[in-house]
């Protein structure tokens, strides 16, 4: 029987889960375990400059590869510092374990020093966690996190562990298996509702299918294509679906939503049969409920029963992993073609198209810009955004073309992400270029990560889109507040300067054009670079849904919203 | 509408947090919540009476087995079902009164468990309307305090919730992880 401390268990622990990465920050009551990290160097440990990125960064590594992401910090305030981590990525279903230290066990609930109750701040918003009271149970623990965070509906899973459970000696057993009586995801379809569903499918006139995250998350964008070809039915992306199916087949038709396309949009009022796949109904995607399209048939395939019947009436809900169902709909579905609706949705598209293209003229527009990044990068690279207009504008131009190519926080709409998630993808795809277009005001509340970009050579374009604004707000104080511009307009510091200070490259680009060289230089430069892009100050996102209408108010143009 | 939800969930630390944080999260109201054992060790069963429409219902069942610590949900509502409360209801009496209150308690087949100069303690297990309709009766007496249990129910006839097979090592994991180890534990601080 082989003793070994808390702390080294720990460590074994993420060795049995393939772990190699943990982002983390130390302080004191995980000084234990930082104490046996060299004697494991099988787990790379990336010193960050705070836990929100450490956070962000594991969220940025799953999101990116698919594989799980594993961040760390101490007790109390280290903790609460990867609570916006922790609820973005859990709010997304991105697999991700968050480890805390905590006070010693005697000093639990007696408010020591740097003492924070994180399990029950976190509690609300993880899948699961723990707080690991003896260090005979962490092995188990953590095969048990791991195996919540990675299956079903995946998410974040937190285990908070008391300072002395790290020193602690116990015997390391690994399990076999992980069973857990009240956890039994259901991946496979019940045979009778896919039958009913592929009747629907197979008598529908006007099939639209809205493909979410939970196609890249459960690996079935080659379903979705063939179950998308053979029934002849347009796909329409919500934004953390895209990459679903690749921009340029002919049954893809983009995103929909708040800033989706107009011919999306209406193409999801219009459909009599909606077969929405591992998407949770959103408002953002689906607009006011009541009036989304309320005469459709909707199927509805998700792994969590939760989602079924939550936002809209579901006619057929199928508990069931996104790629089985498609499999198991695929031996009953007929071919199809339906070529009229498919005709109406092209006309619809041709005749549109111009309130989704990259606006005419001299001006530096954020469309212009992010639309050259997106052709210069091209699908191989990652591409990561923070949350606002450039968010919305790297969707609808981003050309986001294969599963794990967009990183962003949809869901809880995490400004600050950009800079530490696209950290995050450059550990996890050392092999891919990692761009993140970041605006102004998100850059600002975590860059601090660029030092550990420098520390562990990871070469992020980080394409500021410096309009001087937080533009969304601004434009929804110019749509819904008749131009009252408050807290809104917000001064920057010199960005080059910035660069300079952490001996990285910056570019500034204010001149349309610039933009083809920058592009060129920054790629070229082999360290992290800034892009200052000084880009028009008050554009706005369109198409878009006003808040608290429906997609088929989609509205095209600035004037019509007033 | 009135749903009677009853949930099975590992007796661990932190359940009935996770259960009344999601009820709060969400929304749903609780009418009443009871907790207890059950013929199974480390198997404890809520009763949870939730107000609003069919959809809040469903909803409360799904997102509550959501948790890992909740095993099975239920929802008892439409089934055949034996449903008790008890109430302990401290009433004014004085001695010349107590006659009569004794007549309504025996009406209502409840107990008197407690005398005093001034008040009775009357004890009474039945459905939430027989016993609202004792309250009403005692009422003009002065009723000085009161406590019931919130609602329990069964099903009726031989039918019964199965647990879910779970292997010697996870259940040993699952009653015994997070709590906190018996005898004296270091002091330990950074």
């Amino acid at each position: 029987m082989t003793m070994m401390s808390g702390a080294d268990i720990v460590l074994e622990s993420l060795k049995h889960l393939g772990v190699d990465v943990v982002f983390g920050y130390p302080g004191g009551v995980v000084l234990p375990l930082y104490d046996r990290f060299p004697a494991h160097p099988e787990v790379r440990h990336i010193l960050v400059r705070h836990e929100q990125g450490a956070g962000h960064a594991a969220d940025g590594y799953a999101r990116a590869s698919g594989k799980l992401g594993v961040a760390l910090a101490t007790s109390g305030p280290g903790a609460t510092n990867l609570v916006t981590a922790i609820t973005t990525a859990h709010m997304d279903s991105v697999p991700t374990l968050f480890i805390t230290g905590n006070v010693g066990r005697e000093l639990l609930g007696r408010d020591g020093f740097q003492e924070a109750d994180i399990t029950g701040i976190t509690m609300p918003t993880v899948k699961h966690n723990y707080l690991v009271m003896r260090a005979e149970d962490l092995a188990y623990t953590f095969a048990e996190a791991a195996y919540i965070a990675t299956t079903g509906r995946k998410g974040s899973v937190h285990i908070d562990i008391p300072k002395d459970v790290f020193l602690e000696q116990a015997e390391f057993i690994w399990p076999d298996k992980i069973e857990i009586r009240g956890y039994r995801p259901q991946t496979v379809g019940a045979t009778a509702l896919v039958e009913q569903a592929a009747e629907i499918i197979n008598a529908a006139e006007r099939p639209v299918i809205f493909a979410g995250h939970g196609v890249i998350l459960s690996e079935a964008a080659e379903e979705l294509r063939l179950f998308a070809e053979k029934t002849g039915t347009p796909i329409l992306n919500t934004l953390l679906g895209l990459g679903s199916i690749s921009p340029d087949h002919a049954l893809a038709y983009g995103m929909m939503g708040m800033h989706g396309s107009y011919w999306a949009n209406h193409a999801a009022s219009n459909a009599d049969v909606i077969i929405a796949l591992g998407m949770r109904m959103d408002d953002r995607a689906l607009g006011r409920f009541a009036d989304m399209n309320p005469t459709a048939k909707i199927v509805h395939v998700d792994i969590d029963p939760a989602e079924h019947g939550k936002n809209l009436f579901t006619l057929v809900p199928i508990v069931g992993d996104v790629k089985v169902v498609l499999g198991q709909l695929m031996e009953h579905v007929v071919t199809n073609s339906h070529a009229e609706w498919v005709r109406w949705i092209d006309d619809l598209r041709n005749n549109h198209r111009l309130s989704m293209s990259v606006p005419p003229g001299e001006e530096m527009t954020q469309q212009h810009v992010i639309s050259k990044i997106a052709q210069f990068i091209g699908p191989e690279a990652v591409l990561t955004t923070g949350v606002g207009q450039h968010q919305m504008w790297a969707a609808q131009f981003g050309n986001i073309g294969r599963p794990y190519q967009l990183v962003t926080s949809g869901g809880l709409g995490t400004m600050g992400f950009e800079v530490p998630a696209a950290m995050g993808a450059a550990v996890a795809c050392p092999d891919r270029a990692v761009w993140t277009i970041c605006g102004d005001g998100g850059f600002q509340m975590t860059f601090q990560e660029i030092a550990t970009m420098v520390d562990e050579h990871l070469p992020v374009k980080m394409a500021i889109m410096n309009n001087g604004f937080l533009g969304m707000v601004r434009q929804w104080q110019e749509l819904f507040y008749g131009n009252n511009y408050v807290s809104v307009a917000m001064s920057q510091p010199d960005f080059l300067k910035l660069a300079d200070a952490y001996g990285i490259h910056g570019i500034r680009v204010t001149d349309r054009s610039q933009v083809d060289q920058a592009l060129k230089d920054a790629a070229a430069y082999p360290g992290p670079v800034i892009l200052d892009f000084r880009v028009e100050a008050e554009g706005n996102v369109f198409p878009m849904v006003p808040a608290g209408a429906s997609l088929s108010e989609t509205i095209e143009e600035p004037q019509k919203v007033r | 509408m009135k749903h009677t939800v009853a949930a099975l969930v590992e007796d661990r630390p932190g359940v009935l947090n996770r259960v009344a944080s999601l009820f709060r999260r969400r929304g749903f109201n609780i009418d009443s919540l009871a907790v207890g054992t059950t013929e199974e060790a480390g198997i404890s069963r809520m009763t949870i009476v939730v107000d609003g429409a069919e959809g809040i219902a469903t909803q409360v069942e799904r997102q509550l087995d959501k948790l890992i610590d909740v095993v099975v949900v239920e929802n008892l509502t439409n089934l055949e079902t034996v449903v008790r409360e008890l109430a302990l209801i401290k009433v004014a009496a004085r001695p010349d009164q107590r006659r009569e209150i004794l007549d309504i308690v025996e009406i209502f087949r409840a107990q008197v468990v407690d005398v005093a100069p001034t008040t009775l303690v009357v004890q009474i297990t039945a459905t939430a309307s027989t016993l609202d309709a004792l309250l009403e009766n005692l009422r003009p007496y002065g009723v000085r305090e009161m406590v019931r249990t919130g609602r329990i129910a069964l099903t009726r006839g031989a039918r019964t919730t199965s647990l879910p097979h779970e292997s010697a090592e996870a259940r040993r994991f699952h009653s015994e992880s997070g709590r906190r180890p018996e005898g004296e534990l270091p002091f330990v601080t950074e």
